[in-house]
């Protein structure tokens, strides 16, 4: 019996590592201060507090997909639609649209959105099925696994992992900084 | 907790859909067994969802995961559905924890499995066992593959 052929073709090498260093394909937010690493998933409403709880403090912000289809059906379709507007330079205009709304993440309300920041809409839905945004979405998850998160949001701070909603401890340390 | 090296001791449980899965079915393949305290409670959905995530990525490496917990097969059924798992899940529910306790990750205080992962190899010997310290505290699945792939593990 052949299993089936995994998304990315090849076999990801999945053993422990930490999470890696922020890299030219990550989507970095803010200039100086302690280094945020975050594996969310849109349609996770933890992610979406969480997003709330780190917008303006003083830190470097990298959000890395983690998406679980199985838990969340649109997970994927909605990390694929960020990297989708972020080839038109609108990635964190898009990832806050849907932190900002998650009542409404079906293909019209995407299409609106697209067209709310002005993105080209015929390049915006080739962009999102395209196979690269697919493998580089699954590096994402696959980075995430290696580095033993479990759980959306876990975020990497300085590079300890602190899964779940950050508690006031993590806030006022991040904020006082 | 059983070692590893031992033979895994027998079994014989209902999945989801009421067939029989015993130890000597699992024969010429390496099968992990993740034992989890209950269905349907949130620590568990997450543990169990990313693992389905990652069927793909196991089965290239013929690897096949048994959930196991002392829920009934008929709550299996239900978990499975709700989180559309294809990962069979076993009900370790009469004698309950009978499996959990012979592989001695049985939690006689909450009456339930802990969270442990078990492989089993392909000549039904226990290759690598991992009992979580806490209920609460999930296995990574990067476990499992360090466990697959021990000599270039980090």
């Amino acid at each position: 019996m052949s299993p089936p052929p995994p998304p990315s073709g090849g076999e990801a090498d999945l053993r422990s590592a930490g999470p890696p260093e922020p890299g030219p394909d990550d989507h970095l937010r803010g200039d100086s201060g302690p280094l945020v690493i975050e594996y969310g998933d849109y349609e996770c409403p933890y992610c979406a507090k969480t997003d709330q709880l780190l917008a303006g403090l003083p830190i470097v912000r990298v959000f890395r997909h983690f998406p679980v289809p199985s838990k969340h059906p649109r997970a994927r379709t909605l990390a694929l639609a960020a990297e989708a507007a972020g080839l038109q330079g609108r990635f964190w205009e898009m990832h806050d649209s849907l932190f900002g709304d998650q009542g409404h993440l079906d293909d019209p309300h995407l299409w609106q959105r697209a067209r709310d920041l002005g993105l080209d809409l015929e390049r915006f839905e080739a962009d999102r099925r395209a196979p690269e945004l697919d493998e580089r979405v699954t590096r994402d998850f696959h980075s995430g696994v290696r580095a033993g998160v479990m759980s959306t949001p876990t975020l990497f701070v300085d590079g300890e992992l602190r899964p779940g909603v950050p508690g006031p401890e993590l806030l006022e340390r991040l904020s006082s900084r | 907790m059983i070692e590893p090296g031992t033979p895994a001791p027998d079994f014989k449980l209902r999945d989801q859909d009421g067939q029989e899965v015993s130890l000597a079915d699992l024969r010429g393949q390496t099968s992990v067994l993740v034992f989890y305290p209950l269905d349907f409670s949130p620590v568990c959905t997450d543990q169990l969802s990313i693992y389905q995530e990652l069927v793909s990525d196991f089965e290239q490496r013929g690897v096949k995961l048994y959930g196991v917990s002392v829920d009934s097969a008929f709550a299996h059924k239900a978990f499975q559905e709700r989180l559309n798992l294809t990962i069979p899940l076993l009900a370790d529910f009469e004698p309950k924890g009978q499996v959990a306790r012979a592989y001695g990750v049985y939690n006689d205080e909450y009456g339930t499995a802990q969270r442990a992962l078990v492989m089993v190899g392909p000549d039904g010997v226990v290759k690598w066992a991992y009992c979580s310290p806490s209920p609460l505290e999930i296995p990574g699945a990067n476990l499992i593959f360090d466990a697959l792939e021990p000599t270039a593990a980090a």
